[in-house]
């Protein structure tokens, strides 16, 4: 045994050593941190830089005519077959008189979205005393109009080499400087489901299907999660099938996802008959996916209630019931909450189990129900990265903002119900 | 060897009852006897003696427990005990960590159910009504043997909220003039009354420890019942917090039979009329405080009140 002096002098020569381990140690660790914020910044700024743009789109100004000739040949209306594309051709024609011939023509019809003509329709149909009427209207730009505008398109290449020509540059040009051509809100992104032409493209028919599973999950998931978590951690035997429960719930949270979306296509789908790509079986397997991390949350949020306000209760006389529903479910709810946010938000951003229920389908129109065809703000964000205009690309990062700012939404709920309800004891 | 390493399992959490091999770590200093050598001669020491020493029967006896075993798995804590408990009296549990009266006084309001591998046998009546049978509710049972636990554990609730649960699940107020008239009184009786009449609505948890107490105690008689457990209910107070309590104790003796758990000897000597010794699992003697504390008839008895066990 060494004598005190000898334990000093062992000491202080050790712990130059023992510094120098703590600083090396913490040095990696900010090392660490620094390399995870500073790939979190280049991931945010290149989504912010490219799909930032996508939430304005260029729109153009015609003089167009609600011509009573084309829509009520007979004196009535036609609306369902009358030639408004016809009718945004003149009013083009009209604004550039020079251009002549049939291919230049072509060309100078290509500057303005093919929807203009059914936005004519739609306003027609909605007041019919246009008609006859010469109205001035700002119709979207078409998406190669829209991306040289934002300097998306070189326009140094040389013209076989991008998707618009010199000419319609020259147009697109000669409309800007006329105060004809400008940028607005890209209400379209947010209004419109999916469409093959970028400037129509919008993600609302993918953000409803996402409600409306999230709808279908959080029903059928939060009860269920929350009653067997409740059940296993205060009413269930300990015994080896409560032990082999815990161990398959907990298996079952690691399982990958597509595994439950081949479940779901062959029970839900093929066995019950819920139609494809509906909301309803995409719910359906979501709960499945979800139904793990809310029970092991629930249960972890029960196990940190304090025995003591357990027994204190049950020296009163309170049933177990009693015991669960007046003192434990209170104070363990912020945690299931928690759980369960977490495990929606995970819902949200899953992808891959709706490709396997068929809801990666082109999509156009807006699902109005549960049992809808309907696409996933995920599943949309792939479908658009997948699509070869240039247009989309801007629309894929946009979509994903939008799908990260609901993430953050639910995460930011989950903290402050963390926060809020939490008590103290 | 069994009784040597014979410990109590851990009921809830760690500090209730804190799980330990009681003899082989008490220092028995200049006495110069061998620790182990008690523990391994007590069985026979017991049974040459019979059972338990002094007197386990009362006047007037409302709790009876007649030869009660528990075990935990295979653990038996509790061997052979019987024990009689009148209507209007204190009793003090003493003895070493790990002897059984913990969970001696758990038995007498069934929160031992609750631990799966507990196991009791043997007769306790209440009034003449066995607590263990079929037909006893164990809820019925807790509204008529209340229990004051360690560690003041109030529900993380208002004050008021804390007095007023047990009546409220019991269905005992008609209304809420009924209601408050109990809170209030049974705040009154445990002493606290002063002290939180303007904070009501406060929670429960703010207060001080001794005042958490008091409160886990006006809670316990709010329901009004027949016998009040005490769990070492003083082991995390200040004296000045423990004064109180035992003020509190004697005057509640007078309609409550009153069961305290201890590890004070001295607080066991203030406050009860008789004490029960436990060792081991088994109940060694039981006496009048007084016939305990100056004329101990059991070799045991006299080492632990004398600072050479425990």
């Amino acid at each position: 045994m060494p004598s005190s002096l000898e334990t000093r002098k062992r000491v202080e020569a050790g712990l130059a050593r023992r510094h120098r381990r703590e600083r090396l140690f913490k040095f990696s660790g900010m090392l660490a941190t620094t390399v995870g914020v500073v790939f979190l910044g280049v991931f945010f700024f290149d989504l912010f830089a490219k799909g930032s743009s996508a939430f304005v789109q260029t729109h153009l100004r015609l003089e167009v005519e609600f011509s009573a000739d084309v829509i009520a040949p007979g004196g009535e209306l036609d609306i369902a077959y009358a030639d408004f594309d016809g009718l945004v051709r003149s009013a083009l024609r009209a604004e550039f008189p020079e251009v002549t011939g049939r291919g230049d023509r072509r060309e100078l019809y290509r500057i303005v979205s093919s929807s203009a003509g059914y936005q004519m329709q739609d306003m027609i149909e909605l007041d019919p005393e246009l008609l006859g009427t010469r109205q001035s209207i700002w119709f979207p730009a078409a998406s190669t109009v829209d991306m040289y505008i934002k300097g998306n398109i070189d326009a140094t290449l040389d013209e076989s080499l991008r998707p618009i020509s010199d000419q319609q540059i020259a147009w697109v040009e000669s409309l800007r400087e006329s105060g004809f051509l400008e940028t607005h809100f890209n209400r379209a992104l947010f209004s419109n489901g999916d469409s093959r032409d970028p400037e129509l493209a919008g993600i609302k028919g993918a953000l409803m299907g996402s409600f409306y599973m999230l709808i279908v999950t959080v029903v059928l998931a939060f009860p269920i999660g929350v009653a067997a978590a409740i059940y296993l951690e205060e009413f269930a035997p300990r015994n080896r099938w409560s032990d082999l429960i815990e161990v398959n719930i907990n298996n079952l949270a690691a399982v990958p996802s597509i595994v439950f979306g081949l479940l779901g296509l062959a029970v839900f789908i093929n066995w019950v008959g819920i139609p494809r790509s509906a909301p309803l079986v995409g719910g359906l397997v979501l709960s499945l996916l979800t139904l793990p991390v809310i029970i092991i949350a629930s249960r972890a949020a029960i196990k940190a209630v304090p025995p003591s306000i357990r027994e204190a209760a049950l020296g009163l006389g309170a049933s177990r019931m009693q015991v669960v529903f007046h003192h434990v479910m209170p104070l363990a709810l912020p945690g299931m909450l928690t759980g369960t946010i977490i495990g929606m938000s995970r819902a949200l951003g899953e992808s891959a189990p709706l490709l396997m229920i068929g809801m990666v389908a082109f999509i156009v129109d807006v699902p109005g129900g549960f049992s809808d065809p309907a696409t996933a703000l995920p599943v949309q964000i792939y479908l658009w990265a997948d699509s070869p205009e240039r247009a989309f690309a801007e629309r894929t990062s946009a979509a994903i903002i939008v799908l990260l700012g609901f993430l953050l939404l639910m995460n930011l709920a989950a903290v402050i119900i963390r926060k809020r309800m939490e008590k103290k004891w | 060897m069994r009784m040597a390493h014979m410990t109590e399992p851990t009921v809830t959490e760690n500090d209730v009852m804190a799980a330990q091999p009681d003899v082989d770590v008490a220092d028995l200093g200049d006495s110069g006897r061998d620790v182990s050598s008690i523990a391994v001669d007590l069985p026979e020491q017991l049974t040459e003696l019979g059972t338990t020493v002094g007197e386990v029967r009362c006047e007037d006896p409302y709790v009876v427990a007649e030869k009660v075993n528990v075990h935990y798995g295979d653990n038996h804590a509790i061997q052979n005990v019987t024990l009689e408990i009148s209507k209007k009296e204190v009793i003090a549990l003493i003895g070493p960590s790990g002897c059984g009266k913990s969970t001696f006084l758990r038995c007498l309001n069934r929160m031992n159910d609750s631990i799966e591998s507990a196991r009791v046998t043997g007769q306790i009546t209440l009034g003449g009504q066995d607590i263990y049978s079929k037909e006893f509710d164990p809820v019925a049972l807790r509204a008529r043997v209340g229990m004051v636990f360690q560690k003041p554990n109030p529900f993380p609730k208002s004050i008021y909220d804390n007095v007023a649960y047990g009546p409220r699940i019991h269905g005992l107020a008609n209304d809420r003039a009924e209601l408050d008239d109990i809170v209030h009184r049974s705040l009154e009786r445990a002493g606290l009354l002063k002290e939180v009449i303007d904070r009501l609505d406060e929670p429960g948890t703010g207060l001080s420890g001794g005042q958490q107490q008091r409160l886990c105690i006006a809670r316990t008689i709010a329901v009004n019942p027949e016998v009040i457990l005490m769990d070492e209910p003083c082991s995390a107070l200040d004296p000045i917090a423990t004064a109180r309590i035992e003020d509190l104790m004697d005057e509640l003796a007078e309609d409550y039979a009153i069961v305290i758990v201890t590890h004070s000897m001295q607080q066991a000597a203030r406050v009860s009329k008789r004490v029960a010794y436990f060792h081991l699992g088994l109940l060694v003697e039981v006496d009048e405080t007084d016939t305990i504390f100056t004329n101990p008839r059991h070799k045991l008895t006299e080492d632990y009140i004398t600072g050479r066990i425990g």
